[in-house]
């Protein structure tokens, strides 16, 4: 259960950025959660929601959008997303491709006043 | 943050850029507005997993972070490479409670530093960072640092280690690697580890290792039975030859 310390880091970076842009609350923060970075989203969502009060984003909506796995084909000179956690491409089923997205977590919007 | 610490540690920062940005003096906000910040929720731990692994670089110090389950066999295969290896190496411990690893570590002459994480159930680059001014790396070539036992949280946290050694018992049972593709998808080599026990269980090994490279086509992977000394001199071997290939 690492997801209290992600919500952690969260908060840490939440707050940074509302100091840089003088807002007195947040009211959204929206994060893109890849399907294979490890966190579980309910999870997420519950260690936000205890978290969150009496911080600067006390009250704030939490948005999280689920990211699929996208690799890039080196071959194929193409995205592909992944169905299964197969890590070939899809298309010619060479190794020879880089993961783009859906492994990380990322803080990517935020709604302040 | 980089400075904060003061030590040696965070000087060398070889490779990576610091954006240390200056608060503009921004009027208040009185409307609601809305920004893009697109920074990776865990970059701070990932900045400073930079700063160790520099410095291992700096001591010319291979780091290997060793994952796995509970009790499959970390610490046991660290004594008895302990025996056999032609290099020489240090260990960071992780653990949430007791000194027993490190303890059973130093009992065969390692070097070993105890982290108590507490109720964290990973180790991450702050804690490494703190343990490695315990660790003196000028005499040794390798330094692992043993993970919790668990195969969830600490695929999540980079550590600043140069590889990830994942191993999977064979009492676990199989599916292992199917059920937690975010750590295996971390490994570069993965260990089977207790293969002794292999004609108790039901256990597909060969299946077990198709599915490892279905989620990561390029790993690496050996079998080890602490009965068979040849097994844990395979995994010397690929450890000498990543510390050569550095
Ligand atoms: N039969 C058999 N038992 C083994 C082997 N390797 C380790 N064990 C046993 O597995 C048990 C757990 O081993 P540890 O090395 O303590 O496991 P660990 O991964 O360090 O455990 P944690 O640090 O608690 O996560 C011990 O009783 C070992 O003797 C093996 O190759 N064969
Ligand atoms: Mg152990
Ligand atoms: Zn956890
Ligand atoms: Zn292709
Ligand atoms: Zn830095
Ligand atoms: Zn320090």
């Amino acid at each position: 259960m690492h997801e209290y310390s992600i919500v952690s880091s969260l908060l840490d970076l939440c707050e940074e950025n509302a100091k840089k842009e003088n807002a007195k609350k947040i009211t959204k923060v929206e994060v893109k959660i890849g399907k294979l970075s490890g966190v579980e989203p309910d999870l997420l969502q519950v260690a936000f929601d205890t978290f969150k009060e009496k911080t600067i984003c006390d009250g704030a909506e939490f948005v999280m959008n689920i990211q699929d796995v996208v690799i890039y084909c080196n071959v194929c000179k193409k995205e592909f997303t992944l169905k299964q956690n197969e890590f070939t491409c899809p298309k010619c089923k060479s190794f020879d491709i880089n993961t783009i997205d859906g492994e990380d977590m990322y803080l990517m919007r935020l709604e302040m006043v | 943050m980089c400075a904060d610490c003061g030590c040696s540690i965070t000087e060398d920062v070889g490779g990576h850029t610091h954006h240390h940005e200056h608060i503009h003096d921004n009027p208040q906000l009185n409307d609601k507005k809305t920004i893009d910040v697109i920074t990776k929720i865990l970059d701070k731990n990932d900045h400073e997993a930079g700063h160790n692994r520099a410095h291992f670089d700096k001591h010319d110090v291979l780091c290997l972070n060793l994952m796995s389950s509970p009790g499959s066999g970390k610490t046991t295969l660290l004594e008895y490479l302990s025996d056999i290896a032609d290099f020489k190496f240090g260990v960071i411990e992780g653990d949430l409670e007791t000194n027993k690893d490190a303890d059973r570590l130093k009992s065969k002459g390692i070097q070993a530093h105890q982290i108590q994480t507490g109720s964290a159930c990973h180790l991450d680059a702050f804690m490494v960072h703190k343990a490695l001014h315990h660790m003196d790396l000028d005499k040794v070539d390798v330094c692992f640092v043993e993970n919790v036992g668990n195969l969830v949280c600490p695929a999540s946290y980079d550590v600043g280690a140069h590889l990830n050694i994942v191993l999977v018992s064979i009492p676990e049972g199989e599916d292992k690697i199917a059920k937690y593709p975010v750590m295996f998808r971390q490994a570069d080599l993965i260990l089977f580890t207790k293969t002794d026990l292999l004609p108790y269980f039901k256990y597909d090994m060969k299946e077990e290792k198709k599915s490892a490279r279905r989620l990561k086509p390029n790993v690496d992977i050996l079998e080890v039975n602490i009965n068979d000394i040849d097994s844990i001199k395979r995994v010397a071997q690929w450890i000498r030859f990543k510390k050569e290939m550095r």
